[in-house]
């Protein structure tokens, strides 16, 4: 029995590394420090009921357990046979994979995209037209009083983030509210009998209601860290905050436009904007203005609804307004562990954070044209490859059938919709459980992911196996030329 | 590996007191040798030879020069280098990806450059850019001037323990110099707020960038680093401000030792502005100049400025901000917990506005006013004063007074009137520039194997289809341009890489970094480090560590500490 230490979750963009693992004879039996979600995974990866063993190749409509020699072969004679290949997914995986796979698109003249461009892919178009002020999460952690968390759940989404770097953690200049928290929590609820009385006749975990209203409560008056969310419904975490902004869906630009023009001190001629009084808004407004530092943390919420990325130029040029007055930073809240590293390593081989087409020769970057749905869509890819991502899950429905209508290549731990609609599967290592490598928190810090139990017999990295892949598509390529 | 003959070229090795003598270099094993037997034979006749380019101060790897190249897809799609047989694709103009930059550097034939600010918390991410970083050696300063630990080690006088520590980070991110950015500045700018001169004192830290000054300086010496304390002065890019770069360079003036430089400052053109506004704005290069001409503690970069569409970015938070407030441009900030910052705006140099004008003619005239060349170093700031690229356009100008006025010509009158380049009339010989370029920088760094080609340097060559007999050069400086643009060869680690400017083989280059053996008694400092450092990083101990792998091909330089 071996207890690990420092161990980096692989999960969210949260990517908390202070995991302890204990691992008796290769399996995890216990993990500290972790989320739910992130116990869910340590505790049952190893589950064989729902992983790949075996690589697989589709014959005569079914999938059939095959070698890895010749899943190699099958795979790189498709990718070289093709055109017009993309090649997808890479959020799930290490850096170290990440390099072999561009290397991989661009020699097969292929497209290379990431999940960015179905999640933040709106942000990242943002930054590079306004920039972004933005910094570590200890920054924040040490410094800021007042953090609002928009069109973001983290209770759900990011579970420890509120913990390790904003309201409820401890800074040099700042300290946590969670006790402040907890004691609002027992005023609301009363005596911890009045707690179970009320669970057993509601036969529902009571939840604190959140606190909104016409004006911002006292503790605004405050130097003490301070939570704002703004959502368009009531989630957990807009239960956690010391206030609770609800906004009209796909409003959100009109509310950040609102804020930024009275931020400038300019007045506003309406009543209310997006479902908030003007009142309201003019005191949320001086909380900005008035706080020694502030963050903006925002989600899928803004990058996905009307809008899209207009919402983020909005948040960020009211983001970079505010620094005008006081110190404001902003940040989006990456969901999958390496979704950073794909743009990061990405950007730093081609140029380009996502959507990069290599079919002339060099890197082509222009989202709508080269992004992966956009080109599924227009039904113009002639093969795939799919690693550390679910697309048939999630992608809209054409792009899916003209996803899985041409040969595909799926690299994943688990058994999914993807792999079971695939022409050629191949098992492979969790990487940050069965297989090391960097990943980059969502405020771009690199990790290093540890291995803490071995894989599956068979189960080879996913680096490895792109690297197989492209060792074989040069011998095929350089065959043709010779010939 | 083989041997190299490179026979009958025009040699400057100024480190060897080399002025263009006729001669052969021999090289054997990737290292220079006395004579070497049946080997390959670069017929060097009428060429110029000279030591591989030594870049000691350009921004091409990490976080923010990433951060840069993502803020400018506009940039990249002018400029693109498609996949060959032997090299990768990219993309340019003023970040190049990173196999472009490596490519780009080598045809030119530089072969070391060093990254001059790494942010400690995010090393790894230099290193991994490094390794995607083809044809030339490399090496990364961990930025230090805002770095908490060693603010507080300062303020209380501890300048053994804050070089233990300044030791620590060395050996733990694989860095190789210490480097301050407004020094306590970036600190302030964690609340949004700056410092206004080098006794102005850090809010909450009660300490002034005088003592971080002097304090870092102390603590190189006391570890005995190969290169002196990296300076990026306070008030940068602020009208009025050599008079705070004085000050810095006077700060250090009582520290100095048997003559050796204790300090460098950077892009010194930046930093070298009188005047009270952007009206009143002129040079300061005189001013500077005579201090450097009278004092030799201390050594500076040119920062040169380059008529062009390029991107600054530098750890100088607050100066950014300035500089969005000026341009309207797009704007990205990045604070580094506990440690430092940055910040990166694009910036268009034109020839027609007063300023930007004048601070073209600052950087050739600290080149031309400071006497001797081991003191002052060419560079571009890359890509801040503009893209390394330009690095032969500048090599002309010093080098020919009529290639500065042809520039002259079509610059802002205000400013031509007001400076005093039209005035001056040196040209830089060869061997000046090959101080200028590559000994100069080489020996700065402390890098015994590099900028020259005596026996027993790293065979790193450079071949300039150059010829000072035939060719009054300073008369010609589109030939001089066209020959550094292009090296007729070049050649790493004893193989040819560039023959004619086209890559012909692709090397990978390997990391320097000083891996300080301080005494154990002061090593000591581990245990205290760990228990305060989850108080200041939002990650562990261990995971902030750069292991070995993250630089498979490194060179660990040797450095005894004394104290």
């Amino acid at each position: 029995m071996e207890v690990i230490r420092n161990v980096t979750c692989p999960i969210c963009g949260t990517l908390c590394d202070d995991l302890e693992v204990t691992v008796d004879k290769n399996v995890v039996v216990d993990v500290k420090n972790a989320c739910a979600v992130s116990e869910a995974k340590f505790l049952n990866f190893a589950n064989p009921a729902h992983r790949n063993l075996k690589p697989l190749i589709r014959k005569n409509g079914a999938l059939e357990e095959a070698s890895m020699e010749e899943a190699v072969k099958k795979s790189a004679q498709i990718l070289a046979d093709s055109s017009y290949p993309i090649l997808y997914g890479w959020s799930c995986t290490s850096c170290e994979a990440i390099r072999v796979g561009i290397e991989l698109a661009e020699e097969v003249g292929g497209v290379i995209d990431n999940t960015s461009t179905v999640c933040h892919g709106p942000s990242i178009l943002s930054i590079q037209n306004v920039g972004i002020p933005t910094c570590t999460l200890g920054q924040i952690r040490h410094r800021a009083d007042l953090i609002v968390y928009w069109a973001s759940d983290p209770y759900s989404a990011h579970p420890r983030h509120i913990e390790r770097y904003t309201a409820f953690s401890e800074g040099r200049f700042q300290e946590s509210e969670w006790e402040h928290y907890v004691a609002r929590l027992r005023g609301i609820l009363g005596k911890k009998r009045f707690n179970r009385a009320s669970e057993r006749v509601l036969m529902r975990e009571v939840s604190v209601p959140p606190i909104s209203g016409q004006k911002l409560p006292p503790e605004f008056e405050t130097r003490r860290r301070k939570l704002i969310v703004v959502d368009v419904r009531k989630t957990r975490s807009a239960e956690l905050a010391d206030f609770f902004v609800q906004v009209e869906p796909n409003k959100d630009f009109e509310l950040l436009q609102a804020l930024r023009l009275l931020v400038r001190d300019d007045e506003l001629e309406v009543d209310e904007v997006a479902g908030v009084p003007i009142g309201l808004l003019e005191d949320v407004a001086d909380a900005l203005v008035g706080c020694s530092f502030g963050v903006f943390f925002f989600g899928v919420g803004l990058t996905m609804s009307s809008g899209k990325l207009q919402n983020i130029d909005a948040a960020i040029a009211l983001t970079k307004d505010l620094n005008y007055r006081t110190k404001f930073v902003i940040m989006p809240m990456r969901g999958h562990f390496n979704v950073a590293g794909a743009n990061i390593v990405s950007t730093w081989q081609t140029g380009f954070p996502f959507a990069v087409d290599f079919s002339q020769g060099f890197p082509r970057y222009n989202p709508g044209e080269t992004s992966v749905v956009d080109i599924l869509s227009r039904n113009e890819a002639d093969a795939g490859l799919v690693i550390a991502s679910d697309p048939v899950s999630n992608f809209p429905r054409n792009a899916v059938q003209n996803l899985v209508k041409n040969p595909l290549i799926a690299i994943d731990p688990v058994v999914s919709p993807t792999t079971m609609m695939a022409d050629v599967v191949f098992p492979c290592a969790f990487v940050g459980i069965e297989d090391e490598g960097t990943a980059y928190r969502m405020d771009r810090v690199p990790l290093p992911m540890k291995k803490v139990a071995e894989p599956p017999r068979g189960c080879l990295s996913d680096k490895e196996i792109l690297q197989e892949i492209l060792r074989e598509v040069k011998r095929i390529k350089r065959k043709e030329s010779e010939s | 590996m083989d041997g190299l003959l490179i026979r009958n070229g025009f040699v400057y090795d100024p480190l060897n007191n080399v002025d263009g003598e006729k001669m052969d270099i021999a090289i054997y094993g990737g290292k220079i040798v006395e004579k070497v037997e049946n080997a390959e034979t670069v017929d060097a006749s009428g060429m110029v030879v000279m030591p591989g380019g030594v870049d000691l101060h350009s921004h091409i790897a990490g976080a923010k020069v990433n951060s840069g190249r993502l803020l400018r897809p506009e940039d990249h799609y002018k400029d693109v280098e498609p996949k060959t047989a032997r090299t990768r694709s990219g993309v340019g103009y003023s970040i190049p990806s990173t196999f472009t930059t490596g490519y780009r550097y080598s045809r030119m034939g530089w072969t070391t450059v060093m990254d001059p600010a790494m942010p400690p918390l995010k090393a790894k991410h230099t290193h991994e850019e490094f390794n995607d970083t083809p044809m030339i050696d490399k090496g990364a300063y961990p930025l230090l001037g805002s770095n908490w630990f060693v603010l507080e080690h300062l303020r209380a006088k501890e300048y053994e323990e804050c070089a233990a520590y300044v030791a620590w980070i060395m050996n733990a991110t694989k860095g190789y110099a210490i480097k301050l950015v407004n020094p306590g500045g970036i600190e302030a700018w964690g609340f949004g707020r700056n410092v206004r001169d080098i006794d102005d004192p850090v809010p909450n830290f009660d300490i002034t960038p005088r003592e971080i000054v002097r304090g870092l300086c102390k603590a190189n010496q006391l570890l005995n680093m190969p290169h002196t304390i990296h300076v990026h002065a306070n008030n940068l890019g602020k009208p009025g401000n050599y008079v705070t770069t004085l000050e810095t360079m006077k700060c250090v003036e009582d520290l100095a030792r048997e003559d050796k430089p204790v300090i460098h400052i950077t892009h010194c053109q930046f930093s070298a502005f009188a005047g009270d506004d952007w009206h009143t704005l002129r040079s300061a290069s005189e001013e500077i100049s005579k201090y450097m001409n009278s004092h030799s503690h201390a050594t500076l970069d040119l920062g040169q400025v380059i008529f062009t569409n390029t991107t600054t970015m530098t750890a100088d938070g607050p100066f950014e901000f300035i500089l969005y407030q000026i341009t309207g441009n797009k704007w990205v900030n990045n604070d580094v917990e506990a440690e430092t910052g940055s910040g990166i705006v694009p910036f268009h140099y034109k020839r027609k506005s007063y300023v930007h004008a004048t601070q073209w003619t600052i950087g050739l005239e600290l080149a031309l006013q400071i006497k001797d060349p081991w003191k002052v170093f060419m560079t571009t700031d890359h890509p801040n004063a503009g893209p390394f690229e330009a690095y032969p356009k500048i090599i002309a100008w010093l080098m020919s007074k009529k290639a500065r006025e042809e520039v002259l010509k079509k610059i802002s009158k205000r400013a031509r009137r007001r400076a005093l380049l039209p005035a001056i009339d040196r040209e830089y010989t060869l061997t000046e520039v090959a101080v200028a370029t590559r000994a100069g920088q080489a020996k700065s760094l402390g890098l015994r194997d590099k900028g020259h080609l005596g026996v027993g340097a790293d065979a790193d060559v450079a071949v300039y289809d150059l010829n000072p007999e035939e060719t009054d050069l300073a008369k010609h400086p589109r030939q001089i341009r066209r020959a550094f643009k292009n090296a007729a060869y070049t050649i790493k680690g004893g193989e040819i890489v560039v023959r004619k400017g086209e890559i012909v083989k692709q090397v990978m280059g390997r990391t320097y970094w000083a891996n300080v053996k301080a005494p154990p008694s002061l090593l000591e400092i581990e245990p205290e480090l760990r228990k305060v450092f989850e108080e200041y990083y939002t990650i562990k101990y261990e995971n902030y560590l750069v292991p070995e792998k993250y630089c498979p091909n490194s060179v660990a330089v040797p450095v005894e500490a004394r104290f």
